[in-house]
């Protein structure tokens, strides 16, 4: 076996990172974040050394084989387990994305509020713990490891939601981490149910993807849509599809900024990814089968997610429904089997976790300043904090998929490519583009247009602490009567009475100095601020404008996996010569 | 590609250059800002003017450039080539767009002299310069698709450029998502092209479309009018014309620009761009014509009644554009008069904002027409250069509207049959409504009493009108001479027609049935009559100062949009908003209720074994339970297996 040493490298360093980190207690602060945010730059720069590598490999050696770089110790061989790892084109653009994400997040977290008697190293810690899950997801290639892997990464985002989250975090994690275990659980009887499966066509049963790939026609068809199930349903839970997803909104406004980024941007995506990579080649018959319930689940979320995200009035709740509306767009794209909706799929996990990133990030910082997460609490910030603004704008944009961002090229290759196998889903889907105007340009004007207003803005007399006071204290969970009622504030008098001194005050006495005091209270992006989104913003229009280089890379896989799930394009019936020449 | 074609980019590259230097460069180019602005726009209109100059030396068989630059975007089968198509639509085009572009600059620079968000201004400007050209010189339909949401991102910005006001706010996101209904249709053609045709490059589509009309002739009408769909988007033309009138709330220059000469007249560049789908269904062309003829008379309409002066141009807007439509949905041979009354109305119809501009600059940012009057003396040039830019828009003889709408009138009843009587008759009955309401426009604010003599402004001091600067009065002149002398330029000889044949084909002179001089003479009647009516009007008695009530119906909806709003109102927003109201309240209640539901029930069990297990289990016992649901599964398979 060429072993290389990319992957374990990748998978250790962070948790090495988060044992040193963990073990710095005594530390100032400071020093415990350098060390953290050293340890996930190295990790970024070996993540690179890999990307190289990769792409001077591409086209050289064994063209067939699945996945390179590839490393393999055994672990369990009573059952053929081993500890394999490998990356094909699609989980080595989803590896890339969490080491470039990671060290932004911890820059945007350098001085998160955490609740009392939580230490930063601990929260970072746990971050860098995340990663190293993460990774292992993605890099897995013994279906047992994924499932270890999938179930690992469970447990430090619950510690992230449940210890450092916002005041509803309790209940937030614990019905992350509920969810999370009954799709654990099903995904478990799955994996068994595929080793047993391969043992009734091999000698022995076995974990190992490439060798169930080789037999997975032989799988007869009702044992594989029971196989599917399992896995579709704990898939559909982490992605989330509708009518699964009521976990998210939630975890990921209870979440603190660096951990809600990290699972709305990369742990979601574990859902539509192992869809990708075990559902489509390791049970080809029940997915053709099947995809019918996943396209309508996924363009049910589409049209269902934009129009909840339209009527929310929490920022965060808002991103998390904008992304399963996103979502849907992964799951129609991996479902509709052609090469540029499975490569757009692909494209648009990346995509979406570094634009949905910058947006829950950027969410995070007006959050920080105006002390609230209510769209209602803001308004005219752009005057404000122009460059703010600038950023939220970038986010909106390439929320709604606009050419010239990288968002644009994902959705358009998925809503290309299902068009040409079914039409009609795409037509719906294709709605969601004007949904996704309607709900982002609504939350821009709310919060960054109008007259300067509302009390994240100009504060009121009420105290600054605009956040919400729910009546739920300590590990409630579900042993209480019931869920935490979910409560927008009513601050509509503070707002509107604010609303109300502004037009004639604001038109032309005085706007610009009365606007100056404000902004001298309410800031605009500080120099760190910058620093981390600025990466961002880079990738989202460098991949708007020439993402050839990622889909090079996602490209062949994409192709395998039309192989293995063995469809082909739908030829033009009135093609030319030169079929989608460019010229 | 080499020589002045490989060197075609720039033109795109330059003006976005400048948006990104002065958006990065951030308050330390607030100086100079302007400069840059009014440079990188005056250096592309000059690229284009080499350009054009290759171009029209070489043989007219051989005017057709592709310019590829890289490979976009490639899966599969599918190939997207980031290209150029140089020819002399898409040059005709950037002529306008940088000449016109170039002159707005400039006048901005004094328009905008005091908003202390001036650098910004121009980055946007010229961002909305970079999109449009792109759009106009992409060589695929997804290039196209690409500035055709660029330019819809300038537009928004620059409408809501004044992002305290809440109407300006309101009419960007509007504009933007009625933009984005169409864009759907753009969308979806395009991607039926590639299900169909396997490309979406404008070679590629003009040499397979001949072949799809062979197999089926219905996909391609449908291409067509999805593609028309995107075209009333973008061009405010009915249905989805509501948001041009309230797209006003941007500053002047941006509705000179954006919403006069240009962005809104993509539309029908891209029917002309398509005239090789067009050529191929009569259905789909007659649905343009209709449009458009719809369009002019609502247009013409909303026109008479607003007494804001830039929505009066704004309707004027919509349905001179209703008169391009119209030319081009006539189909092959007729192309080039939609061309031609597109560069007139950039002339004309840029003038007209421009001294609006001024009025307003000279009127304390005043916009309603019943506050003004009189003003000829006080605005002696801007009085002349509007006076030019209306006697053009009328069609007043030898005036560049002349040239451009009458063989418009002839080519519609050209038409022939039922089809043709209508059409043309309401193209002609447009030309005179539209003498009404320019005549009004004219008279309430250069003729009469002035008015604004007893009036205050809207912060209590006395209005003291002045003519503008030099950089302001300048273009307006240029634009002036436009409108006096571009027709006659472009259409003596065929001139346009000649050029643009290699785009569109050659151009076919209109036979109306009754003989062109008769045409010519009834319109010219029309117009007269149009006119007078407008001054028995207006101009015989002083305006009062408000709106007079009750007015018959009719003019109660011009007034009222002629019923855009509350159609959109009815059918869309109201309904959206319920059904969002409902969603949220369902996906919080229903679904997350049924979990939570779920949840509850299964702690009030955990409760139970709470104190049997001294407190310990707590929520875990959910876990335990789903175990127990995988573990009969994990049975169930193994059996099966």
């Amino acid at each position: 076996m060429n072993d290389s040493l990319y992957l374990p490298i990748l998978l250790l360093l962070p948790l090495a990172g988060s044992v040193v980190v963990t073990g710095m207690s005594g530390a100032p602060a400071k020093t415990v974040k350098l060390t953290a945010l050293g340890f996930s730059v190295v990790e970024l720069g070996v993540a690179i050394a890999l990307w190289v590598a990769y792409r001077s490999s591409m086209g050289t050696g064994d063209t067939a084989a699945p996945f390179r770089e590839t490393f393999s110790v055994d672990w369990i061989p009573s059952f053929g387990v081993s500890f394999s790892l490998g990356v094909d084109g699609i989980s080595l653009t989803m590896i890339a994305l969490i080491a470039v994400l990671v060290p932004i997040v911890l820059g945007a977290s350098w001085e998160e509020k955490l609740p009392a008697g939580r230490t930063i190293g601990g929260y970072f810690a746990l971050l860098l713990a995340l990663q190293a899950a993460m990774i292992g997801v993605f890099a897995a290639t013994d279906v047992f490891v994924f499932y270890v892997m999938f179930e690992v990464m469970l447990i430090p985002m619950y510690f992230l939601i449940g210890a450092f989250g916002g005041v509803r975090r309790a209940y937030a994690a614990t019905k992350f981490f509920l969810y999370s275990l009954l799709g654990g659980l099903l995904m478990l009887a799955s994996v068994i149910g595929l080793y047993v499966a391969s043992g009734n066509v091999l000698p022995s049963g076995t974990f190992d993807w490439e060798a169930l790939r080789s037999i997975a026609s032989q799988i007869p068809e009702s044992t594989q849509m029971w196989i599917f199930a399992g896995f579709a349903i704990a898939f559909a839970i982490k992605a989330p599809l509708v009518p699964l997803h009521t976990w998210l909104p939630d975890a990921g406004a209870e979440a603190p900024i660096g951990a809600g980024t990290l699972l709305v941007g990369v742990l979601d995506k574990v859902g539509t990814f192992g869809f990708l990579r075990i559902c489509l080649p390791l049970l080809p018959a029940a997915s053709a089968r099947l995809s019918w319930v996943i396209i309508l689940l996924a363009v049910i979320g589409i049209v269902y997610g934009a129009i909840v995200a339209a009527g929310q009035s929490d920022l965060k709740r808002f991103v998390t429904f904008t992304s399963i509306a996103h979502f849907g767009f992964i799951a129609l794209g991996v479902f509709a089997f052609t090469t540029q909706s499975i490569a757009g799929a692909a494209l648009y996990m990346v995509n979406h976790g570094i634009a949905t990133g910058l947006l829950f990030i950027v969410v995070g910082m007006l959050a920080a300043r105006g002390g609230s997460r209510l769209i209602g609490d803001y308004g005219g910030v752009w005057k404000v904090a122009p460059l703010l603004g600038g950023m939220f704008l970038v986010a909106s944009l390439a929320t709604i998929a606009m050419p010239g961002t990288n968002s644009f090229i994902s959705e358009f290759l998925v809503l290309i490519g299902t068009f040409t196998r079914y039409p009609g889903w795409a037509v719906i889907a294709t709605i969601g583009i004007v949904l996704a105007a309607v709900y982002m340009l609504w939350v821009f004007q709310r919060t960054m247009f109008g007259p300067i207003r509302g009390v994240g803005v100009i504060g009121d007399d009420f105290g600054l602490d605009a956040r919400v006071p729910v009546t739920v204290g300590g590990p409630a969970g579900p042993s209480s009567t019931g869920a935490p009622e979910y409560q927008p504030a009513t601050r509509g008098t503070a707002v509107s009475t604010a609303a109300a001194v502004d037009p004639a005050e604001d038109s032309h006495a005085a706007p610009h100095s009365r606007a100056a005091a404000v902004r001298a209270r309410f800031g605009d992006l500080t120099g760190r601020e910058i620093a981390v989104v600025t990466p961002l913003v880079v990738l989202i229009i460098l991949l708007g404008v020439y993402p050839q280089p990622v889909l090079d890379v996602i490209n062949p896989t994409a192709q395998r996996t039309m192989v293995d799930v063995g469809f082909t394009d739908p030829v033009p019936p009135a093609a030319g010569p030169i079929v989608g020449g460019g010229q | 590609m080499t020589g002045i074609y490989g060197a075609s980019w720039l033109l795109i590259a330059v003006p976005l250059a400048g948006a990104i230097v002065l958006l990065v460069g951030g308050r330390l180019l607030d100086r100079v800002g302007h400069l840059v602005g009014c440079a990188t726009v005056i250096a592309a209109f000059a690229l284009g003017v080499a350009v054009f100059a290759a171009t029209a030396s070489d043989p007219a068989t051989d005017r057709i450039h592709q310019v590829p630059i890289f490979t976009w975007i490639q899966s599969g089968t599918l190939n997207i080539d980031f290209g150029l198509f140089v020819d002399p639509l898409s040059l005709t085009f950037v002529l306008l767009i940088t000449g016109v572009g170039a002159l707005i600059h400039i006048y901005s620079v004094g328009y905008m002299e005091h908003d202390p968000d001036r650098r910004k201004f121009f980055a946007y400007m010229n961002l909305f310069v970079a999109a449009m050209l792109l759009l106009v010189l992409g060589n695929s339909f997804v290039t196209l698709y690409a500035g055709w949401e660029g330019v819809g991102l300038a537009s928004y910005l620059l409408i809501g450029f004044w992002s305290d006001r809440p109407a300006a706010a309101s009419a960007a996101k509007k504009a933007f998502v009625m933009n984005r209904v169409g864009d759907v249709g753009l969308a979806l053609a395009i991607f039926l092209m590639f299900k169909e045709m396997g490309t979406v490059s404008f070679s590629g589509v003009f040499a397979q479309i001949g072949t799809l009309a062979e197999q089926s002739p219905g996909t391609v009408t449908v291409i067509a009018l999805l593609l028309l769909l995107g075209a009333c988007g973008k061009s405010g033309q009915v249905p989805l014309q509501a948001w041009l009138p309230d797209a006003m709330e941007g500053p002047t220059p941006v509705s000179a620009l954006i919403h006069a000469a240009t962005m809104v007249t993509a539309g029908v560049y891209l029917i002309a761009r398509t005239s090789p789908i067009y050529d191929l269904t009569s259905d789909g062309r007659l649905v343009v014509a209709i449009i458009g003829t719809v369009t002019l008379l609502v247009g013409c309409i909303g026109g008479c009644a607003k007494d804001d002066i830039k929505k009066v141009l704004a309707y004027s807007t919509i349905s001179q554009i209703g008169y391009m439509f119209l030319a081009v949905g006539l189909g092959a041979g007729v192309y080039a008069l939609g061309i031609l009354l597109l560069l007139c109305h950039g002339f004309f119809k840029a003038g007209l904002f421009l001294g609006a501009g001024s009025v307003m600059h000279a009127m304390d940012d005043e916009v309603d027409m019943r506050r003004y009057g009189g003003l000829a003396r006080k605005l002696p040039i801007t009085f002349v250069t509007m006076s030019c830019a209306y006697l053009a828009i009328i069609g007043f003889p030898l005036f560049s509207g002349y040239f451009a709408k009458d063989p418009i009138i002839e080519a519609a009843f050209a038409a022939g049959g039922l089809q043709g009587t209508l059409l043309g008759s309401a193209a002609l009955i447009g030309a005179g409504i539209t003498a009404f309401y320019m005549t009004r426009l004219m008279i309430m604010t250069f003729f009469g009493e002035p008015r604004w003599k007893q009036l205050k402004t809207a912060y209590g001091q006395d209005y003291h009108p002045h003519e503008a600067k030099l950089v302001m009065t300048v273009p307006m002149i240029i634009l002036a001479v436009g409108s006096v002398g571009a027709g006659a330029y472009l259409a003596i000889g065929d001139r346009l027609a000649t050029w643009l044949a290699p785009s569109v084909g050659p151009f076919e002179e209109p036979e109306p049935p009754v003989s062109a001089g008769v045409i010519t003479v009834g319109t010219l009647a029309v117009v007269a009559v149009g006119v007078f009516i407008a001054y028995w009007i207006v101009g015989r008695r002083p305006v009062p100062l408000t709106a007079p009530m009750p007015v018959t119906p009719l003019v109660a909806l011009a007034r009222a949009d002629v019923g855009g709003d509350a159609i959109n109102e009815t059918l869309v927003a109201r309904p959206g908003i319920w059904l969002t109201g409902t969603l949220v309240y369902t996906d919080a209640k229903g679904i997350d209720g049924a979990v939570n539901g779920l949840a509850a029930t299964l702690g009030g069990l955990s409760g139970r074994w709470r104190h049997w297990q001294n407190g310990y289990v707590r929520s875990y016992a959910l876990s335990m339970f789903a175990g127990t649901l995988g573990v009969i599964l994990l049975v169930l398979l193994v059996r099966f297996a």
